[in-house]
């Protein structure tokens, strides 16, 4: 029960108690900011009271840390050792989700509470381990926040601080000071930070940051870590002619299906060549001819995005070329500020197996070999083990250098026949199902969304698709045959040895 | 060397007559001991206290300059064995550990001591580990005081009050022959303030005076007919005179208006919520003035009768605030009343809630409840009949994900846990026993690798039903510190007593880890005042384990996992134990991450690992997530239409700790892992050779992007 309490207690001075929790997950420095909050207090004539909960709460689980303070008197206030709903008047929250638990606790109140929160995030273990995506949502937090709070202030601490070489408990004490909400000025707190003496110039810059941040209010909401950079193809100007064709015929299509096809027919060709960019758009342009404008060219822009995430299929002839390019490299070396004054090396964790190995023989060849359990064994007698590759040295880097320039051979391999036949097999369901179930038809490209990884991953990824592809089979005619393909895919993605997808097929069986 | 160094706070401890001490409550109590004359400290470590014992131990000079000996005890049981001290000799003792988990293993002890009572002030400052932040399940250590008979100080949450009820435990202790156990909660010891301070006092006797000159008295041993008499001593003398000590040096408080008709008994430990419930009522002010009548219980345990019926005088309502269940005080002082065939009415669990932490709102719904019915009057008019509407804050609870605490960036238990989990795939699922400690986190996704765990050191005693052998063999986790604590003992040498066919994996990350990394037997460091480098694997020989696997690097994935599958699978009878050891992370970085950075600044050679994924050949399938839990191997949502799921993405924070490389070849995973070193500082043959490869490379590459169409960029 929440008792609706007049925000102003009788005795005036209660009200003049400043409460203030800090949220935080373990291991993000709350016990520096909350030493910090306690010394400029004290500094500033007041009597202040600091408690934290530490213990394995401190590995890596949400924490909460709380003052009070009041100005200094000839008697001892009695404070409170831990925050209570409704009764908080800053609450600084080192995380979003710990945003959103805040909010949840019910610490942030609308008559009261001045919300100081990192808007980045550090996922919770349940939702990076789901195959598929199950990133909480930062904007519902987002819209709680801004109703809970009386005033909010949201932005990047982490990113503030980091940019500066600090961490996240000097920005936060930077958007506290730069709130207004303390009545110390903000000469006050830097002596705070200077007298703690431990990396204060950083600390400074970063408290300087959050500051800044706090008093430009809330930071505009922006999609979660994203780089936002349409990729760009380049090449020699010969294969550029190719590739302007290719181009122009993208420009023929629908105009809602145009920039997912483009991006799956660069895709497509960088995987390949200029060939394959052209049958990715003839397999494209039968199901514009079977679509329309009635639905915005769903199931167009369906089948680009799928076709070409189908084409383009993760083999080590791939692989090879991925790890070899000069953009790797250039990514590699900024990512881990390798400047020129620095050596960088590379070791790569290859596993190879006897599949992985047939999968690049020529495809008859492949097909016999992998028929034969003995081939196979005396195969993964021979590779089957895990390799470091070493890619800076000339040894490694040519060796994969040649295998991701193989891809002419690509075409004759036994893995490019099995994907080839599985696309035929898909293509062809796909097809069938768009004259009777449009939507159906949508769902069904969708179903590729399950097929990733490598090896068995990769196997269990296939049988998923296979299970949900034969249920549509069984749904075919029915109403809702779309909507529970879609329930179909959403339960294999739900975990990995897809138990969720074997229930819900057992609950379609149910009803046919 | 533990995780938090308190040498500069020790400096404190030194404050003489009239100073003022400003710090955390566990470091007053320290101070307080030092003021009071102790003469010999121990304990063992644990969450809320262990950094009690951490300052301690940094102290230790200071210690030795008093003449106090500092003991690390082996488990709370040796700590509270340790007391016996001061049953002959007139020297004040002090123990500490976690509460109820520490008092459920002192409890013998403690109650050997009890029964003969003591000579010199026996202190046990217990940090009890209930409510929020807690590790363990959730009880008292109240009923243990009743049942051994000890007293149980409770004192309010704020420096003076602890400070105080340190001096008073030891006064008590001497005035009634009886041990006193001081209860701190969580918060309280960590809480912050000052208190003045008085000169540190050396113990009139010291332990090395007291060995000179040995005592012994049979009287004083647990066995008939001492016995019997001890139990008659405890009723008619320790207890009378205890009651007395607390009456006549007033060790609990009464605050607010004598003539009130309605009054709280409140444990001192939860006096500041009451007060803080009452100024949200407008019933208190900032100070704690009430009209209300406070009877404040810093002793919660003997109650004394006289005391409370004076309170109850005059009143017609009274409101026991008391934590926890079972509602050993409200029984009581329920039962004063009845006998006394008073017509006041008690209330407390009803309009508290029996189970759960007193948190802020729930001691304001209890009190508000109880004047409702006990002084509507008093109360505020819109709490009698609220008119204002709280506005509506969206839910979240299904937006919010749990954030339970796991292992630490790098840790080396994960690669152990991805070993076993590898195994479990292969062979199936094991009967698993679990023991404390951070291995424990083991039993929490992504892993699930776990099951019950019934104490400290005792997991693999917790697979003693199944020491007979079956279809598979169990296993049980034990980490480092619960094998030297009883592990030994209790788990290993009847394992091979009785013949187990089982499997142990014992957890080795060179500290007690999760109590703040304190050194133990088979540490690594090298510590001054302890002997540390014993080897697990050489007393798990001595106690006659003939199968053991050593394995001195936790990281290599694919050599853990074959271990256990060779334990799991071999021929041999007996128990099978393997010591997998690497050191714990945490400590491992705040030693060498100063030292690196420094060898940097000087010009040295230094390679600096770090893992990182490339997002083109990351499917998105988190399969390496499901093997690793580690913090910076997070998510990345690309920018990309063609994407629907996000990619394994490692942040800044890496260690280079190897385990995603391991994970990724041992389970067949993916090829989207690579570690990066970089070389700081390299040698001129290093950058000559690294420049030519670089050189060559760079032709390769641009031979070929001659010759075909590609992206530009990759995304970063």
């Amino acid at each position: 029960m929440n008792l609706a309490l007049d925000p102003k207690p009788v005795d005036p001075a209660v009200g003049r108690i400043l409460k203030i929790a800090i949220i935080a997950v373990g291991g993000q420095g709350g016990g520096v900011l909350t030493n910090w909050i306690e010394s400029l207090a004290r500094a500033q004539g007041y009597t202040c009271q600091a408690t934290s909960v530490a213990g394995v709460a401190q590995r890596t689980g949400a924490t909460i840390y709380y003052v009070e303070m009041m100005p200094a008197s000839d008697k001892t206030p009695v404070f409170s050792l831990a925050p209570a709903e409704g009764d908080v008047d800053v609450v600084i929250a080192a995380e979003m989700m710990e945003v959103g638990r805040a909010v949840m606790r019910g610490f942030v109140t609308p008559d009261r509470t001045v919300l100081i929160g990192s808007t980045h995030r550090a996922l919770a273990v349940s939702e990076k381990t789901a195959p598929g995506d199950g990133i909480a949502n930062s904007e519902e937090v987002r819209a709680a926040a801004e109703i809970a709070a009386q005033t909010l202030i949201l932005a990047d601490m982490d990113r503030l601080a980091v940019e500066q070489g600090s961490v996240i408990s000097s920005s936060l004490f930077g958007a506290l000071a730069g709130s207004g909400v303390l009545p110390f000025a903000r000469d006050a707190f830097e002596d705070a930070i200077r007298r703690s003496g431990k990396g204060v110039d950083a600390s400074l810059r970063a408290f300087n940051a959050g500051f800044e941040a706090a008093t430009a209010g809330v930071a505009p909401a922006v999609a979660h870590e994203t780089v936002s950079t349409e990729r760009k193809l380049v090449g020699p100007v010969t294969l550029m002619r190719g590739w302007d064709d290719l181009a122009t015929r993208v420009a023929a299509l629908a105009h809602p299906v145009q920039p997912i096809a483009s991006a799956g027919l660069k895709k497509v060709v960088d995987f390949q060549d200029v060939e394959y960019g052209t049958l990715y758009l003839d397999r494209l342009s039968e199901f514009q001819t079977q679509d329309g404008p009635e639905r915005d060219w769903e199931l167009t822009r369906t089948a680009a995005k799928y076709i070409a995430n189908a084409m383009v299929y993760d083999d080590i002839i791939r692989v090879a070329d991925l790890k070899t390019r000069s953009s790797r490299l250039l990514r590699i070396h900024e990512e881990m500020d390798a400047s020129a004054d620095k050596v960088l090396e590379l070791t790569e964790f290859f596993h190879p197996r006897a599949e992985e190995v047939v999968s690049l023989f020529p495809a008859k060849m492949g097909a016999r070999w992998e028929a034969s359990p003995a081939r196979m064994a005396l195969l993964n007698r021979i590779f089957s083990k895990g390799r470091r590759l070493r890619t800076h040295t000339l040894r490694v880097f040519l060796m994969l250098h040649v295998l991701g320039g193989l891809k002419r051979y690509r075409l004759r391999t036994r893995r490019h026949a099995v994907e080839v036949q599985h696309m035929a097999d898909w293509l062809s369901a796909c097809r069938d199902a768009c004259t009777e179930d449009y939507a159906l038809a949508v769902e069904l490209f969708k179903n590729r969304r399950l097929i990733k990884g490598y090896s068995d991953t990769h196997a269990r990824g296939l049988t998923k698709f296979t299970k949900v592809m034969s249920a549509a089979e069984l749904l075919k005619g029915r109403d809702d045959a779309a909507t529970w393909v879609q329930r179909l895919r959403e339960a294999a993605l739900q975990d990995p040895d897809g138990d969720a997808l074997d229930g819900a097929i057992e609950t379609v069986k149910s009803f046919l | 060397m533990a995780e938090r160094s308190f040498k500069a706070e020790v400096e404190h401890l030194r404050k003489g007559d009239g100073e003022v001490f400003t710090g955390e409550g566990i470091l007053a109590i320290t101070k307080a001991l030092l003021e009071n004359g102790v003469g010999y400290v121990g304990g063992y470590q644990g969450a809320p206290i262990s950094h009690l014992m951490d300052v301690l131990a940094d102290a230790e000079d200071l210690l030795t300059e008093l003449g106090v000996r500092f003991e690390a005890n082996a488990s709370e049981a040796a700590a509270a064995a340790m007391l016996a001290a001061s049953v002959h000799y007139p020297i004040r003792g002090a123990v500490t550990f976690k509460g109820p988990v520490g008092v459920n293993v002192a409890s013998d002890a403690l109650a050997n001591l009890c029964s003969s009572g003591v000579n010199g002030g026996a202190l046990i400052i217990v940090g009890e580990d209930y409510g929020e932040g807690s590790s363990i399940m959730q009880e008292r250590s109240h009923g243990f005081a009743m049942k051994s008979q000890f007293w149980l100080l409770d004192p309010r949450p704020n420096l003076p009050c602890i400070t105080k009820a340190v001096k008073d435990g030891f006064e008590l202790s001497e005035a009634s022959n009886t041990p006193v156990m001081l209860m701190m909660r969580i918060r309280s010891c960590h809480v912050t303030g000052s208190f003045k301070t008085r000169d540190n006092v050396s113990p009139a006797l010291t332990v090395k005076e007291a060995i000179a000159n040995p005592q012994s008295d049979f009287k004083r041993v647990v066995l008939p007919p001492a016995s019997y008499t001890h139990e008659l001593e405890k009723i008619e003398h320790r207890w009378p005179a205890a009651e007395a000590f607390i009456v006549e040096n007033d060790l609990n408080e009464i605050f607010g208006s004598k003539d009130a008709k309605v009054g709280i008994v409140v444990q001192g430990g939860m006096y500041n919520g009451v007060i803080r419930a009452l100024q949200r009522l407008g019933l208190a002010d900032v100070f704690g003035e009430t009209d209300i009548a406070i009877y404040c219980l810093n002793v919660t345990y003997p109650l004394v009768r006289s005391e409370f019926d004076d309170f109850c005088a005059g009143k017609d309502h009274i409101l026991v605030v008391e934590e926890g269940q079972p509602e050993h005080i409200e029984q009581a002082l329920g039962n004063f009343l009845y006998k006394g065939g008073h017509k006041i009415k008690l209330l407390g669990k009803g309009v508290l809630p029996m189970a759960g932490e007193y948190t802020g709102q729930v001691m304001l719904d209890g009190i508000t409840d109880f004047l409702k019915e006990a002084a509507p009057d008093l109360l505020p008019g819109q709490v009698r009949a609220p008119n204002q509407e709280a506005p509506a804050i969206p839910d979240l609870s299904q937006t919010v994900p749990g954030r339970p605490p796991g292992f630490c960036t790098g840790c080396p238990e994960r690669p152990i846990f991805a070993g076993l989990k590898l195994v479990e795939q292969e062979l199936g699922k094991s009967q698993i026993s679990a023991d404390i400690g951070c291995h424990l986190f083991g039993s929490l996704p992504p892993f699930e690798i776990g099951g019950a765990t019934m104490g400290y050191g005792l997991g693999p005693a917790a697979n003693g039903a199944f020491d007979g052998g079956g279809e598979r063999r169990a296993i049980s986790i034990l980490g480092d510190g619960g094998f030297w604590h009883n592990g030994l003992s209790s788990s290993i040498g009847n394992m091979v007593f009785n013949k187990s066919d089982n499997v142990v994996v014992i957890v080795d990350n060179y500290y007690s880890a999760a109590t703040g990394g304190q050194d133990i037997l088979s540490s690594r460091a090298q510590n001054k005042t302890k002997a540390t480098n014993n080897p697990i694997s050489d007393a798990l020989k001595g106690v006659g384990v003939e199968w053991i696997r050593q394995i001195d690097n936790t990281y290599d994935v694919g050599h853990v996992r074959d271990t256990v599958r060779e334990a799991l699978t071999t021929d041999f009878k007996g128990p099978k134990v393997i010591v997998a050891s690497s050191e714990c992370m945490l400590n491992k970085q705040r030693r060498e991450k100063p030292i690196r950075k420094a060898a940097i600044k000087d010009g040295k050679r230094v390679e600096v690992p770090r893992f990182g994924v490339d997002a083109d050949v990351c499917t998105g399938d988190h399969a390496c997530i499901r093997l690793s839990g580690c913090p910076s191997l997070s998510l990345k949502k690309l920018d990309d239409p063609l994407r629907d799921d996000p990619i394994a993405h490692i942040d800044q924070t890496c260690v280079g700790c190897g385990n995603c490389g391991e994970v990724a070849d041992a389970a067949v995973l993916c090829p989207s892992f690579y570690r990066a070193d970089v070389v700081h500082n390299p040698a001129g043959f290093e950058s000559w050779r690294a420049g030519l490869r670089n050189r060559t490379i760079r032709w390769l590459q641009k031979r070929r992007d001659a010759k075909r169409l590609r992206f530009e960029d990759a995304p970063a």
